[in-house]
């Protein structure tokens, strides 16, 4: 077996497969981080950190991405409802892994009618929430290139995920009870593939290749951007989740909201850390402590008995007879 | 002052003569409330394997949580008069060092529940209902478009803490159970010996003196 070429390489989703076998990609010894894990064995090597590049200017909406995503992941959307607008179907759903948002915005700048076009999906964060949020071990991985997977034969469907994430993403099946989202294609990625949806990208608004080959190439965008009369145009990799593995180069990237509502400041929700951190220590300390005292208590403490005098003091009381009759 | 007693309490003549503490249906539901609390998180998941999996816990755990509900609903009915707090209660409260001690003879004559039984009740009372409405807002399944995530974040953490709170009580209960011998058996017969309200419940036992109890 030959080690595969695209584990520490990964290259431009147009690339294809190589010919000869070799060493899956991604697999147990890749991980970084396993939902519900306390203790996980370090990983035998680091993979490249990857990282997918949507360039929001340059979609066109066409929705090929959508369609390679259904038919690479196998998924069964429903046909949905024409709701007069271009967003289909209305929603991300346990079958739709990735969305075209369609808004229309007016500049009040330019009083220009901007198509903002955002295709929505996982980020795929450094720091990810429903991981962190998820009771089931196993469920939710992180590979040590940045990948987040949901495991789903150890998902259980509680919808924890679903709380844990900043940005809206898993979906829970009403059919199998399991969470679904975006898996950044890991098992194309494993085998030195991009993911399906920028193989499909007509105008190569979408690319995939190593974090910092993408950060490098939305330079020269954001650049070629600003020279445009885009002045606000950057790069959408938010610190508030230790960066994501999903990156955006948004032509007004002050104010991400106004793309279906990205978030402007994305961080896992205080709620989420405090319930996962000092509520978790805190209760469990304080039940360890409580049931501690008890036994302290149990085996020093004389057991609370009836006495001799409390047998006579009832007789007494009671009467012989019971007290009655 | 009165002290309430419940129905179905009475004296019992014999050698030794006893006294009926709790009737069929309060020990009933008593248990299977019991049962439905220990239904404890999928998130333990080596207790999840009882049930066949983390799937089915978790299908199965808010069901628990409804007959919780049901059960602790019919024992606030069956219980709440006789744990109405009155002022003795304070006074029992403040000598609770000498009960641990293990000098419960010197304290204050305590009625058919002392003063940490009705803390136990009320405490439980709160803290189920407050399990049951966050409980219902994260029940994915049924319930998971009718709220913002937002709150269900807030239910989460609630619900996460308010069970913790729950298995604290919990511990204090069961050890009293245990430590004061003669509890556990009062809930699985019903009846105790009378020398056991004397030392446990001397105020009840005095009120149920002289009452007719039921005829033979």
């Amino acid at each position: 077996m030959l080690e595969n070429p695209y584990a520490h390489n990964p290259d431009a989703a147009s690339k294809n497969p190589p010919v000869q076998g070799f060493e899956e990609g991604l697999s147990e010894r890749d991980l970084v981080r396993r939902s519900a894990t306390a203790s996980l064995p370090q990983p035998s090597r680091q993979l490249t950190p990857v990282a997918k590049l949507i360039d929001v200017s340059k979609c066109i909406g066409c929705k090929a991405c959508q369609s390679a995503c259904i038919e690479w992941n196998d998924t069964d959307p429903v046909m949905e409802y024409n709701r007069g607008v271009y967003t289909n179907p209305d929603d991300l759903t346990p079958n739709m892994f990735t969305l075209m948002r369609f808004t229309e915005w007016v500049n009040p700048d330019t009083d220009n009618l901007e198509w903002l076009i955002r295709k929505d999906g996982c980020m795929h964060c450094a720091d990810p929430g429903c991981l962190k949020a998820c009771p089931s071990p196993g469920a939710i991985v992180q590979y040590s290139n940045g990948i987040v997977d949901f495991i789903h034969e150890n998902c259980i469907g509680c919808g924890y995920c679903v709380k844990g994430c900043p940005f809206n993403i898993p979906r829970i099946s009403k059919k199998d009870h399991r969470a679904y989202k975006c898996t950044l294609c890991s098992d194309r990625v494993a085998v030195g593939q991009g993911p399906a949806c920028a193989k499909a990208c007509p105008t190569q608004a979408i690319i995939f290749g190593t974090k910092d080959d993408m950060k490098k190439h939305a330079e020269g965008r954001i650049a070629d951007l600003k020279s445009r009369g885009f002045e606000n145009a950057g790069l959408y990799d938010p610190d508030g989740v230790g960066g994501t593995h999903v990156m955006y180069v948004l032509h007004h990237a002050d104010k991400p909201h106004i793309y279906s509502d990205l978030p402007d400041h994305p961080v896992i929700s205080p709620v989420v850390v405090a319930w996962k951190g000092v509520t978790k220590t805190a209760g469990l300390a304080a039940m360890g402590f409580a049931a501690a005292v008890a036994v302290v208590h149990g085996l020093f403490a004389r057991a609370n008995r009836v006495t001799a005098e409390d047998q006579e003091n009832a007789k007494r009381l009671v009467g012989g007879d019971g007290g009655r009759t | 002052m009165t002290v309430r007693t419940e129905k179905g309490d009475a004296i019992r003549p014999g050698s030794p003569p006893t006294v009926h503490r709790y009737s069929l249906s309060k020990r009933v539901n008593h248990w299977v409330g019991a049962i439905a609390i220990s239904m404890f998180h999928p998130s333990l998941f080596f207790l999840s394997g009882i049930f066949g999996g983390g799937q089915i816990t978790r299908a199965l755990h808010p069901w628990f949580g409804v007959i919780l509900a049901l059960s602790t609903l019919v024992l606030f009915l069956q219980f709440w008069r006789a744990n109405v707090w009155n002022r003795s209660d304070f006074t029992w409260t403040l000598h609770i060092g000498t009960l641990l001690a293990g000098h419960e003879e010197k304290m204050p004559e305590a009625g058919k529940y002392n003063a940490g039984q009705k803390f136990v009740f009320w405490v439980q009372m709160l803290l189920i209902l407050a399990l049951f409405c966050t409980g219902i807002v994260i029940w994915d399944r049924y319930f998971s478009g009718m709220t913002s995530i937002e709150t269900q974040r807030l239910a989460l953490i609630s619900h996460a803490i308010c069970a913790t709170l729950a298995i604290l009580v919990l511990i204090l209960h069961v050890y009293a159970g245990i430590w004061v011998r003669g509890s556990f058996s009062a809930m699985i017969r019903g009846w105790v010996p009378a020398a056991w309200a004397w030392r446990h419940h001397r105020a009840w036992l005095r009120a149920l003196v002289g009452k007719p109890g039921p005829a033979e």
